[in-house]
């Protein structure tokens, strides 16, 4: 049997039984241009399952932007494999069946926005799909209900605010109707309105379509919005579990250079002050419950 | 919105908006030809005439329009001297053996005039239509030569992004120049000798940042997978409505006119 075939078969086995996304001994270096080579991924085993909602964190240059872009195929792995929905991202064939069921968000608001209104830049995606003009309509119509955008789909986007772009961005990638949505640290040039509508965005995609979100981000606020969370370091997963878990490996925190969200931050000093406070409070909402 | 420029498109209703991009184009094409081949004062004064209703029919917001006039005022300044100074004819003054002649004032007229036609007549037409409507415009009337196997369809993507871009990189002009600004440098104020290098350190930045934003595209568009322009299909669909047959007609009708005009006069 041919080597491609052997990959066929095995993505027919694995429908369904498989998690959606799987990443086995994913490694990557980047080549530098006098030689040389930055070795960016360091043999990454990882699971996703259909519908969880994943924070990664991580300090800058660990290595999340690279990891998110192995998920749709934006780059290939130097070693190991990476399987999306039973397919391999490494199979040419498979990229674009890949693409359509992962949509991905960058940072930049501005730079991602390809056409000169709201709806035709959401239009984009399913467009490359070859999909004819009613069903684009439904497809546009619907994303931006979903986001919340209706009333300004006909808005260019220089009449727009940061957080309209990036939900704009979202509703790009809702459109092609993906099991999955990846967005690399996508509020940090929102203002915090911004920020807040993007956010309750993705967690109403999360439960209410049941939409996989796996969210990169610098605010460890945000990654407690998340049901699981994930920290990078140099290359390397070294922590994964829900945000509790995670920030309540105190001293470790500060050793890979990662603050505490504000709720955990107040609670601490309060304690100092001698108040008695429950352990775990990560949101605000629940240090409010526990202060009356 | 300061200035009519592609891409600074606004949505609105009037007819002029709703027309086909195709009989618009069409339709701009002819009014900025037929000052060339119809140079008689009739003729001109139904053309500027046509083409005033035409402004007043879209709505465009006047100090807009006179904003963007004045970006050619020195572009129409030297066409006017130019032709001042160098159309033979009767001298009504001559200074150093120069003379400025009776017709050099009429053709000078009639080179602004006509520059101002063509101003306010692609002003007009990127004012009613979405730049997605032109490039889709331009695409379906170059179609036939996709058949040649030229790449239409990729220069209409091309000149989708182009336009799209166009009020980003107008914002950050703006924003550098009050950067620069704010240290000191001369580029909006001062004489003119000393603005020019003022804009310098104004485009080296400019250009820095557009292929910033040119590499982020790339990788947003491969991300929702683009691949080629010719799988793609569209959003919009254009069809000719009774409503753009009555305004081919209509333009085709002032441009019969015209020719008959200047017929008649000889
Ligand atoms: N195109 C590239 N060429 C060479 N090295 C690269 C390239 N992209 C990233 N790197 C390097 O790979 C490592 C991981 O980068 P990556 O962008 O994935 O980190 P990150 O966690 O997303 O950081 P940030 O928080 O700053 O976004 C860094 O050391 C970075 O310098
Ligand atoms: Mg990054």
């Amino acid at each position: 049997m041919s080597k491609k075939q052997a990959l066929g078969n095995q993505a027919l086995e694995s429908q369904g039984a498989r998690p959606f996304i799987e990443l086995r001994a994913l490694t990557h270096a980047y080549a530098l241009e006098g030689g040389g080579e930055v070795r960016a991924l360091q043999g990454i085993d990882l699971t996703i399952e259909r519908g969880e909602f994943v924070a990664l964190v991580g300090p800058n240059g660990s290595g999340k932007s690279t990891l998110v872009r192995h998920l749709n195929g934006l780059l290939l792995p130097t070693s190991g494999q990476v399987w999306v929905d039973g397919l391999l991202t490494a199979h040419p064939s498979s990229l674009w069946k890949i693409r359509e069921r992962v949509g991905m968000v960058f940072q930049n608001p501005e730079n991602q926005f390809v056409a000169s209104t709201v709806e035709e830049d959401v239009a984009f995606g399913p467009e490359n799909l070859g999909l004819p003009p009613d069903e684009l309509r439904r497809r546009v119509d619907d994303a931006l209900k979903l986001v919340g955008l209706t009333e300004y789909a006909t808005h260019p986007p220089h009449m727009l605010s940061g957080g309209q772009k990036q939900r704009t961005a979202i509703a790009g990638a809702l459109a092609t109707r993906p099991a999955c949505i990846i967005l690399d640290e996508p509020t940090s040039m929102l203002d915090p309105l911004g920020r807040r509508r993007t956010l309750e965005t993705l967690r109403s995609l999360n439960q209410d379509q049941g939409i996989t979100i796996l969210l990169v981000t610098q605010s460890m606020d945000e990654a407690t919005a998340a049901e699981r969370m994930l920290v990078m370091v140099r290359g390397r997963v070294v922590s994964d579990g829900t945000p509790a878990e995670v920030f309540g490996q105190g001293q470790r925190l500060r050793e890979w250079g990662l603050g505490l969200p504000s709720a955990l931050e107040i609670a601490d000093r309060l304690r100092e002050r001698g108040l008695n406070l429950p352990a775990g409070l990560l949101t605000v909402e629940q240090l409010a419950s526990a202060l009356c | 919105m300061s200035l009519l420029l592609p891409g600074m498109h606004v949505a609105g209703g009037t007819p002029l908006h709703r027309l086909d991009p195709r009989v618009k184009m069409g339709a701009s094409l002819l009014l900025m030809v037929l000052p060339f081949v119809a140079p008689s004062l009739p003729s001109n004064l139904l053309l500027a005439g046509f083409v005033v209703a035409l402004a007043i029919l879209s709505a465009v917001p006047l100090m807009a329009l006179v904003r963007t006039l004045r970006v050619v005022v020195w572009t129409g300044i030297f066409m006017f001297v130019f032709r001042l100074f160098t159309t033979p004819g009767t001298p009504l003054l001559t200074v150093g053996g120069i003379s400025v002649t009776l017709q050099g004032l009429g053709a000078g007229a009639v080179q602004i005039y006509r520059l101002c036609l063509l101003v306010v007549v692609s002003s007009l037409l990127t004012y009613t239509t979405s730049p997605a409507q032109l490039a889709h415009g331009v695409e379906a009337v170059l179609e036939p030569l996709a058949r040649l196997g030229l790449p239409v369809r990729e220069f209409a993507m091309v000149l989708t992004i182009a336009l799209r871009f166009v009020p980003t990189l107008f914002e950050e002009i703006e924003k550098i120049v009050k950067a620069q600004e704010a240290r000191g440098a001369l580029i909006r104020t001062g004489p003119l000798w000393k603005r020019v290098p003022g804009w310098v350190p104004v485009f080296v930045p400019l250009f820095v940042s557009a292929f910033r934003r040119a590499e982020d595209l790339a990788t947003a568009m491969e991300a929702r997978g683009f691949r080629s322009a010719h799988q793609r299909t569209h959003l919009y669909r254009l069809h000719l409505t009774r409503h753009d047959l009555a305004a081919s007609l209509l333009i085709l009708a002032l441009g019969a006119v015209i020719l008959f005009v200047e017929w008649r006069m000889g």
